[in-house]
């Protein structure tokens, strides 16, 4: 309106990466930790002479990793591939079917006491049961971990769709809003860092469904995971290559949660308060 | 002329709180009505049933210029919520070309309307940043331009200022009232303060609680432009005076 109105600037730039670059000491601190608990466990293997079918040393381990690298990286693959498509699976049906539950309250109360039933029975005791039913292991250990990634997206995505602000729905009212509309342009937006907390959640537990299930599968089916190396290790004492599938396992968990992480906060880094860092 | 006229308007909530008993209120075309009152006797919820949200309980509302449809379809309406109440997620820009994004306007039809009405309020160059970076005055104007960008003939105000510190407060109602000037719309402001109600209306009335009513209409026919002078003035004080004292009245009452 007028031209000396104008608000001083108050900008900031959106810091790059808040949650995730927060200073060195945070880098720096876990790693030292880490390289005094791995020399510490070195030594003490080599000064007590601990047998390697007991407790193998990291230097061994990583050796082990090295040299049964291409038997180990196969099983690896497998085993990502299992995770990382039940854990599309679950993301994409838990999203839309917390659209469907927001969009009609009775296929939400009869269809949401079967998603708590299928979330609280352990999948170490249904799983026995799907490999038994689905003829192909890969379809059956893809079933398990989708069964337990699915819940944590259903439940933080039904739960963010009916937080939104009662003062914006009214102001969409208002200016004549179509269901549809209000649902792109305001319910799913605001759903955004709930259904986000989700994937974090299920990216975690894919893997570790999906490693439960090879364990209950055990040796059926020609391609095997990184959890049926570990079974196999086992019986053979080959205890540093038993390892080695343990650190893979536990790299590709992180790597998941980094990666979903990253993505939660690319998605929000604009507006939400957890990925937007305070000068105070 | 009157803009929108409510006819023995009562609001039951669900609850079965009585939020209005029967208001009667004409709203002229063009000028500037404060509704004031104490907390909870009615004042949003006048505003809202103006703008279409939520069912009358009795009586009725006519707008004698505007066709049945306009009307019904919230056409021709701005309304500025207490909070700001912005899509965190998006933009300045998108959130002032909401209204329009909604009617089905195509952007690059939109882009225009979006700039010239953030530029009435002082915020030209903000298009691009966040709801999060901005103050709470400057996310008021935001909230202002997004009512504004449909070019409303009526603008609904509830309670807008109330959450700000003075010095702001004081800079927005000039800046309001040189828009209002400008555009010679219809305002109907809400707001708990007599002093910020007689600087900005011609008529003020006063709603009393328990059930909701009006119980007092008074004009305040100072000339415009009102500016600082006026905050200081004689005539200022003495409207002050007889609204504080209606608004006594109608507590006690
Ligand atoms: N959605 C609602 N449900 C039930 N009661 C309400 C609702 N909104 C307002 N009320 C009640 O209606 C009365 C008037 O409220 P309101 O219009 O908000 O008053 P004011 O804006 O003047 O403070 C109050 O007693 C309030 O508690
Ligand atoms: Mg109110």
């Amino acid at each position: 309106m007028i031209g000396t109105t104008r608000a001083p600037p108050e900008i900031e730039a959106a810091p790059a990466a808040a949650t995730l670059g927060a200073g060195p000491l945070q880098i720096v601190m876990p790693i030292a930790i880490g390289l005094v608990i791995l020399g510490v466990w070195e030594a003490a293997v080599r000064l007590y002479d601990v047998p390697v079918y007991i407790l193998p040393g990291p230097l061994l381990i990583l050796t082990t990793l090295v040299t049964d690298w291409s038997s180990l990286f196969q099983a690896l693959l497998i085993t990502l591939q299992v995770t990382v498509s039940a854990f599309l699976m679950a993301a994409l049906g838990g999203g839309v079917l917390a659209i469907v539950f927001s969009r009609s309250r009775w296929i939400e109360l009869s269809l949401y006491p079967y998603a708590v039933i299928l979330q609280v029975t352990p999948i170490v005791a249904i799983a026995p049961l799907i490999i038994i039913w689905v003829k192909d292991t890969y379809v059956a250990l893809l079933i398990c971990a989708w069964i337990v990634a699915f819940f944590p997206v259903l439940s933080n995505a039904t739960l963010g769709l009916s937080s939104t602000d009662h003062n914006l729905l009214n102001l969409f009212q208002l200016y004549g809003a179509s269901r549809r509309q209000v649902l792109w342009y305001l319910r799913v937006p605001s759903a955004m860092p709930y259904f986000l907390g989700g994937l974090r959640i299920a990216g975690g537990l894919a893997l570790i469904g999906a490693v439960v299930a090879e364990f209950v599968a055990g040796t059926g089916g020609t391609n095997t995971g990184l959890a049926y190396r570990i079974l196999e290790s086992g019986y053979r004492l080959q205890i540093p290559r038993m390892f080695a599938a343990l650190l893979l396992i536990s790299l590709t968990g992180i790597l998941i949660f980094a990666a979903l992480s990253l993505l939660s906060h690319l998605v929000l880094r604009n507006w939400h308060e957890s990925a937007v860092r305070r000068e105070n | 002329m009157s803009v929108v006229r409510l006819s023995h308007v009562g609001k039951t909530y669900s609850n079965g709180t009585v939020a209005l008993g029967g208001v009667s209120l004409d709203v002229r075309a063009g000028e500037f009505l404060s509704l004031v009152g104490p907390s909870g006797c009615g004042k949003s919820t006048v505003l809202r049933l103006i703008a279409g949200l939520g069912e009358l309980s009795s009586g009725h509302i006519d707008w004698p210029g505007a066709t049945g449809l306009d009307a019904a379809a919230g056409h021709g309406i701005g309304f500025v919520f207490q909070e700001p109440t912005l899509m965190p997620w998006a933009s300045v820009f998108a959130n002032v070309m909401l209204p329009l994004r909604l009617k089905g306007v195509a952007r690059d039809q939109a882009a225009p309307r979006v700039a010239a009405a953030l530029a009435q309020v002082g915020l030209d160059g903000f298009a691009g940043a966040y709801p999060r970076q901005l103050s709470g005055g400057m996310k008021m104007r935001v909230s202002i331009a997004r009512a504004l960008v449909t070019e409303p003939r009526l603008l609904l105000m509830d309670e807008p200022f109330a959450a700000l510190d003075e010095i702001t407060r004081f800079k927005l109602n000039n800046d309001l009232l040189e828009l209002w000037r400008e555009h010679r719309w219809t305002v109907v402001f809400v707001t708990h303060s007599v002093y910020e109600s007689v600087y900005l209306s011609n008529r003020i009335v006063v709603m009393a609680a328990h059930p909701g009513r009006v119980v007092a209409d008074l004009a305040i026919d100072a000339p415009y432009p009102r500016d600082e002078a006026f905050r200081t003035s004689t005539a200022y004080n003495g409207f002050c005076r007889t609204v504080s004292a209606t608004l006594q009245q109608a507590m006690a009452a």
